[in-house]
């Protein structure tokens, strides 16, 4: 594949025990929309986590435009899922997107002039500059997402993570972000989401990666939505990889034998 | 009041290092406690606090004397050690972090506990005192130790502006500032630091008990009024200074009352006023509750009213031509009775009723939105007809006028409801 924005090798996680991804492997093209599809709690978020080194895999390795993620990460945005965020918490809508705007190489950047344009630019095309000083808890769950995709908006990235984008989103709300991430593809930008709804997925998405603990399918979206693929995915229960997973964690079983480290 | 006087004019000159001294460590608690707060570590905190105790004994012990940067260093050595038994506890076992937090508070502090019986029990002349680590003493603070508690505010004071942004983002959102690059662990570290030294300079003041109060109550008071970062730690600072004064003062009149128990007192009446008054507070929310009661009984007598003097054509009505429409409880009746005539909607004649020229308008307004309601109900949402009557009823009570215009637009400016009535 020419042009991978993500290689993903062999990765396998767990958090304490029993894997939630068994050796996952797949690479994405740059400039593609591309779906992450499973039922819940089939580690969807874990495979946008551990592609951004936020949660370590046991075993496998992963690259993003061709290096390792660190040093790319001025590249990269992210959007998290939003029942991981705390919406109570003290801080206006303005407040969060410049966060898009903080560095990972300097700390201690001071947010400028250029960067409070950007997030304004940012909230405009969210259409939620009016609420810029809102506080995010007076916010509905669409207004809120929106400002979270402001945030990644404001990133000035050229590859975008979105964890559920859609969840929980009003239909404003929903056209609104899929015609930026139309417009993000047009400018040659890539963006990898979790997402539910299997007919945008169909409509929209270049690229899918189905997944259930293990990956089922990943490529071209008409490719892997097959109806036995989705069987896969959704319906037969992974009973044999059920079990072995409670017996790795009862007995706190090592998940790599170290002579057998792959790289 | 004489004491008052003294406390007040600095007559005696150990007051104000007192003062200065209980101040300068609840600013700098309230400003790293609302880092605690947001990061929801209350517990932590509290954990913590109770694990310098050992810290301390061990100090004195080694040193035997109270020197207050030897102290303030075993109790911030102890305090950390706690802070990596709990992580190491929660990441090596599978016991969940509220147990490792509670193991550890039980373990540090009753170690502490043994020590300090240890060193009341030797004959060491410097040992009377010690025991105020439990409770705290102000009135203990020297100009030593008050040097060293400006230290502590000042350095907390600088690191937390340098790190504003990064103490927020990671108390909001852990994982964003991850995939930014931002080494999350080391930020998280001087937070920590941070919370470990306030607390390790604190106890000598309120004590290691009630430490953890000392973090957590102001901003989690001031939460009650406002919603901006800034703001919490501004009037977290106002309520320690009040506390603070308060407490310090009592204890400086009763010497034999511990400071700590009575700062905390203070603070947590100023908490319990905010959870009863401020805007957030249950005393608005139980006034909102009232008002929306009588809004809609009110609203539905109008809605009555109307009907009687419209539909039934009546040129006045009675009490009971009005109970028969629609039931009422007597109590409830006469209230909104009252209160209609009281607003100029409802007239009385000896007994009968009937709606004055405002309240006409009023009543027509109420009918127009409990039916255009119903229509949006079964038009744009397909309920059915009959069984829409219920939930229109709760919702007509709360639409604005702004709410209602899109309403009509939404459906066409209509003049009939679902059962056939015109929509006045
Ligand atoms: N921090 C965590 N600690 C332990 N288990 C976790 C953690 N996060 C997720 N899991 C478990 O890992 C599995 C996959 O979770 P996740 O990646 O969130 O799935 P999805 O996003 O597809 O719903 C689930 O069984 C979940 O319970
Ligand atoms: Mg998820």
């Amino acid at each position: 594949m020419e042009n991978k924005s993500i290689d993903v090798h062999n990765i396998t996680v767990s958090y304490s025990g029993a894997p939630v991804l068994w050796d996952v492997d797949f690479e994405l093209p740059t400039g593609v929309l591309a779906g992450i599809i499973g039922p819940n709690g089939s580690g969807k978020t874990t495979l946008l986590k551990t592609i951004m080194n936020i949660v370590k895999p046991v075993s496998g390795n992963v690259k993003v435009f061709d290096s390792n993620i660190d040093k790319v990460r001025n590249r990269i945005a992210y959007v998290p899922q939003r029942e991981s965020v705390d919406w109570q918490f003290p801080i206006s809508v303005m407040e969060v997107v410049l966060m898009g705007r903080y560095s990972g190489k300097n700390l201690f950047k001071r947010t400028t002039k250029a960067d409070k344009e950007i997030a304004r630019e940012a909230l405009e095309s969210v259409r939620m500059l009016e609420f810029k000083d809102r506080q995010i808890s007076e916010l509905s769950g669409g207004q809120q997402q929106r400002v979270f995709i402001a945030r990644a908006l404001a990133q000035k990235a050229d590859l975008y993570f979105m964890d559920e984008p859609f969840a929980g989103v009003d239909m404003a709300t929903e056209k609104t972000i899929l015609e930026i991430l139309l417009k993000l593809k047009d400018e040659g930008k890539t963006v990898l989401l979790v997402h539910h709804d299997l007919r945008t997925v169909r409509e929209f998405f270049d690229y899918t990666i189905l997944l259930n603990t293990r990956l089922v399918a990943a490529g071209k979206t008409a490719e892997v939505l097959t109806e036995e693929n989705l069987n896969s995915a959704y319906g037969a229960r992974l009973t044999l990889l059920e079990e072995v997973g409670k017996e790795i964690k009862k007995k706190d079983f090592p998940l790599r034998e170290k002579d057998f480290d792959d790289k | 009041m004489s004491e008052l006087i003294d406390f007040i004019s600095f007559k005696d000159p150990g007051v104000l290092t007192i003062l200065i001294g209980a101040l300068a460590v609840s600013f700098a608690s309230a400003i790293i406690g609302t880092f605690t707060y947001l990061r929801k570590k209350a517990l932590v905190g509290d954990a913590v606090s109770h694990s310098v105790l050992p810290g301390i004994c061990f100090a004195f012990i080694l040193s035997g004397e109270k020197d207050p940067l030897l102290l303030i260093l075993g109790a911030f050595l102890s305090g950390w050690i706690s802070v990596f038994f709990i992580d190491f506890i929660v990441s090596r076992s599978k016991i969940k972090a509220d147990s490792a937090i509670s193991i550890t508070l039980s373990l540090f502090f009753a170690f502490g506990a043994v020590l300090l019986s240890f060193i009341q029990n030797s004959d060491n002349a410097n040992q009377s005192g010690i025991n105020h680590f439990l409770f705290g003493k102000a009135a203990a603070i020297t100009d030593a130790d008050l040097k060293l508690f400006i230290g502590v505010l000042i350095i907390v004071g600088i690191i937390t502006l340098l790190f504003f942004k990064k103490f927020t983002t990671i108390c909001f959102n852990e994982d964003y500032a991850k995939s930014i690059g931002w080494n999350v662990k080391w930020i998280d570290f001087v937070m920590s630091s941070l919370t470990v030294l306030v607390i390790a300079s604190g106890i000598q003041t309120v004590g290691v008990v009630l430490m953890a109060a000392l973090l957590i109550t102001p901003p989690g008071a001031a939460g009650f009024w406002t919603h901006s970062i800034r703001k919490l730690i501004f009037l977290g600072l106002i309520f320690a200074t009040i506390s603070t004064v308060l407490g310090t003062f009592v204890s400086y009149v009763r010497p034999n009352m511990p400071t700590g128990p009575w700062i905390i007192f203070f603070l947590s009446i100023i908490a319990i006023l905010s959870v009863l008054f401020s805007p957030k507070g249950i005393l608005r929310r139980l006034v909102l509750n009232r008002e929306n009661k009588s809004k809609i009984r009110n609203e539905n007598l109008l809605k009555t009213a109307y009907y009687l003097t419209y539909e039934r054509e009546l040129p006045d009505f009675s009490r009971s031509e009005i109970v028969s429409k629609r039931s009422y409880e007597t109590l409830e009746l006469e209230k909104g009775l009252k209160s209609l005539k009281n607003k100029g909607f409802l007239l009385e004649n000896s007994g009968r009723f009937y709606l004055s020229e405002s309240g006409k308008t009023e009543a027509k307004r109420i009918v127009r939105l409990h039916r255009l309601w119903e229509l949006y109900l079964t038009n744009k949402m397909n309920f059915k007809s009959d069984h829409i009557h219920g939930i229109a009823e709760t919702i007509e009570h709360i639409i604005t006028p702004e709410i209602e215009a899109k309403l009509l637009a939404e459906l066409d400016y209509p003049d009939k409801d679902p059962h056939d009535s015109v929509i006045p």
